[in-house]
């Protein structure tokens, strides 16, 4: 199985303070992985990387079937290609409806031109009452988005991912904030969405990592600590130490 | 198309109806069709007023919509002025000169007459060619275009700059104020080719239109306003309606989250702030005809600092919040202004108006910035009686533009 993004030997480093060392990492088209890591283990800026929001200093970023680099595109165009991100923290829209954030979201040609002359047509309207039904939100489709709860924001924020098509998803602490039937909601939809695209999970909770019943890779001060099952890594000494030894 | 479009912007439909409404008003009372309730040089304020409202729209579009805070669109209106007045001065002056050689002995060659033209135009600045920006000021059609040409792509250019190095916020209103800044302290200049601290002027006088009475001429122009604004109007409405205005108002409270969405957000602050001084320099080409005269001090950075006033107090983030903005505060300003109000007699001092009215503005400013963030057209929630639910957090989105969210009730 050939790999839909290959980092390799990446390292990047803030006014001294090295975030990202000889990192590796490569996924397939049809992979669910988890990243775990304490705090400042280099998630976030992981992810900052692939989207292009931060170039690293050194390293190879490497993009779909031709090995792209993507270290010359920026943000829009990354995501273009198929990158999509969401964020820890639930960043919608909120001065728009929710039908309105998820129509902005929705595939297509992403220029100023085309967009002005762009008008929904029903496939659209139909695609977006599919993707709210989805995620629970078809009786709040006409709502703005910042009348919701913290909870309906993080769905609707998965909604506009899913409207983006990606082909690999990188979702920063999906579960945070949310209850119980949630949560395992969000399971079964990211184990779903894997199995057509590539599907990378950072996360804090062990219980949830252990629910997507996935491989794991665990970073620690910016490069790779330990790989493989969850039961694996945390047989693992040196992840044992990381996570208890302090 | 057109009726959902309608539909979804009712204001439109209103707007355009209280337009004709107030056009067909003036113009039964104005000079022109007999009964002289209003007179020509109030008709000339209104159609001023009609080009304001206009540039205001322009001016919301791009800060109450895509939230960059231009403190120079005021410069490509006055640089619509200009070319326009280029082409009226040059004309005009070619008719008196070629009324005046006419009546020598040898008929005037074409060389003759471009040179009398020239120092009968530049002769107050001292100089007596004509500059190769006046190379087509001959022609009416050339100076239309480049009315729309010039500053279209000075906005191209400085916009590419700046939005291509992500300057955003009040770096961003400090670079196009400096932009503003340089280019009225350059057209002071005399050798700037457009007369200094002159100016153009004359501008009221239409080259072959010598035997239409001015109460005519003002009434035209202020039909090709009022058409300019119901125009604009619709344009504007329609660019922020749609996936369109989605893109750019989610630019404004979160552009890296649009980023994150695949669009290229230079591309549609580009777009935007191109489109916005085109508009601003076709009112300014309707503006000055009526004025009479232009000079570099309308460039100055603090008309395109109203500009921001008028929509801040109008409404920002929504058109007929704008255009009520612009006109209601030009108006009293220029009433104020024109020492029209009487002054009030405290006993140990007396408030001239025209002193004290910018400081009232300055305080109308702020009291609306604090207290009233929906500006004037909130009062048409009032009336509408549409609820405001409460939300909790103050901006609605990480960015300097961001709208706030008792802007955004409605």
């Amino acid at each position: 199985m050939s790999a839909l993004l290959e980092v390799s030997g990446v390292s990047v480093t803030f006014d001294g303070f090295r975030a990202i060392n000889n990192l590796s990492f490569s996924i397939g088209a049809a992979e669910l992985r988890a990243i775990i890591g304490p705090n400042g283990a280099g998630k976030t800026t992981f992810m900052d990387i692939v989207t292009g929001k931060t170039r690293p200093d050194k390293g190879r970023v490497l993009w779909g079937e031709r090995s792209q680099s993507l270290l010359s595109f920026n943000e829009a165009q990354i995501a273009r290609m198929g990158v999509g991100r969401k964020f820890q923290r639930p960043t919608v829209f909120e001065d728009q409806s929710v039908s309105d954030n998820l129509m902005m979201a929705l595939k297509a040609r992403r220029g100023p031109f085309s967009v002005l002359w762009w008008r929904p047509a029903q496939e659209h309207r139909d695609k977006v009452a599919a993707l709210a039904a989805e995620v629970g939100l078809s009786e709040q489709l006409a709502r703005k988005a910042g009348e919701l709860s913290h909870g309906q924001k993080q769905w609707l924020e998965i909604g506009m991912l899913l409207a983006q098509e990606p082909r690999l998803l990188l979702v920063d602490e999906p579960a945070a904030g949310m209850t119980l039937a949630e949560r395992e909601h969000t399971t079964k939809l990211l184990v779903e969405l894997a199995k057509t695209r590539a599907v990378v999970v950072v996360e804090h909770d062990m219980e949830f990592v252990r629910r997507l019943n996935c491989k794991v890779t665990v970073l620690h001060e910016g490069s790779v600590l330990a790989e493989g099952s969850l039961d694996h890594v945390t047989k693992n000494p040196d992840v044992i130490e990381v996570y208890l030894g302090r | 198309m057109s009726r959902t479009f309608l539909a979804k912007n009712p204001s439109v439909l209103w707007f355009l109806l209280i337009l004709s409404a107030f056009t067909l008003g003036v113009t039964l009372l104005s000079d022109a069709f007999g009964l002289d309730i209003v007179s020509t040089s109030f008709v000339k304020t209104l159609g001023k007023t009609l080009c304001l409202c206009l540039v205001a729209l322009a001016m919301d579009l791009i800060w109450g919509y895509a939230g960059i805070l231009s403190l120079g669109h005021m410069a490509f209106f006055a640089i619509g002025g200009y070319m326009i007045g280029m082409w009226l001065m040059y004309a005009r002056t070619a008719e008196i000169v070629a009324g005046a050689m006419a009546s020598e002995a040898l008929p005037a060659t074409a060389e003759e007459l471009r040179n009398a033209i020239a120092s009968q135009i530049f002769g107050v600045v001292g100089g007596s060619d004509l500059p190769l920006i006046w190379s087509f000021a001959h022609s009416f059609w050339v100076q239309l275009l480049l009315v729309v040409l010039v500053p279209g792509l000075l906005a191209l250019i400085f916009g590419w700059l700046a939005f291509r190095s992500r300057v955003t916020g009040v770096y961003l209103s400090i670079l196009t104020q400096a932009m503003t800044l340089a280019l009225a302290l350059y057209l002071f200049q005399n050798d700037s080719g457009l007369r200094g601290n002159n100016g153009l002027s004359g501008l009221q006088n239409i080259p072959g239109l010598a035997d239409v009475s001015q109460a005519d001429l003002s009434i035209w122009f202020f039909w090709a306003s009022a058409l300019a604004l119901g125009l604009g109007y619709v344009l504007v409405a329609w660019v922020a309606s749609g996936k369109f205005g989605s893109v750019i108002r989610a630019i404004r409270d979160d552009e890296q989250r649009v980023r994150f969405l695949g669009y290229s957000v230079e591309g549609y602050k580009l777009f935007v702030f191109t489109l916005t001084a085109i508009i601003a320099a076709i009112a300014g080409a309707l503006y000055y005809p009526q004025a009479g005269i232009i000079n570099p001090a309308e460039l100055a950075p603090i008309a395109s600092i109203y500009l921001a006033v008028w929509v801040a107090i109008g409404g920002r983030g929504r058109l007929y919040g704008a255009v009520i903005g612009a006109a209601f505060v030009s108006l009293l300003s220029s009433w104020f202004t024109g020492g029209r109000a009487p002054s009030v007699n405290l006993g140990f001092y007396t408030i001239n108006w025209v002193d004290w009215w910018l400081i009232l503005l300055g305080l109308a400013f702020v009291m609306v910035t604090l207290f009233a963030p929906k500006g004037m057209g909130g009062l048409f929630d009032l009336l509408t009686k549409i609820a405001s639910p409460d939300r909790k957090g103050a901006p609605l989105g990480p960015d300097d533009g961001a709208l706030m969210e008792k802007e955004a009730q409605k």
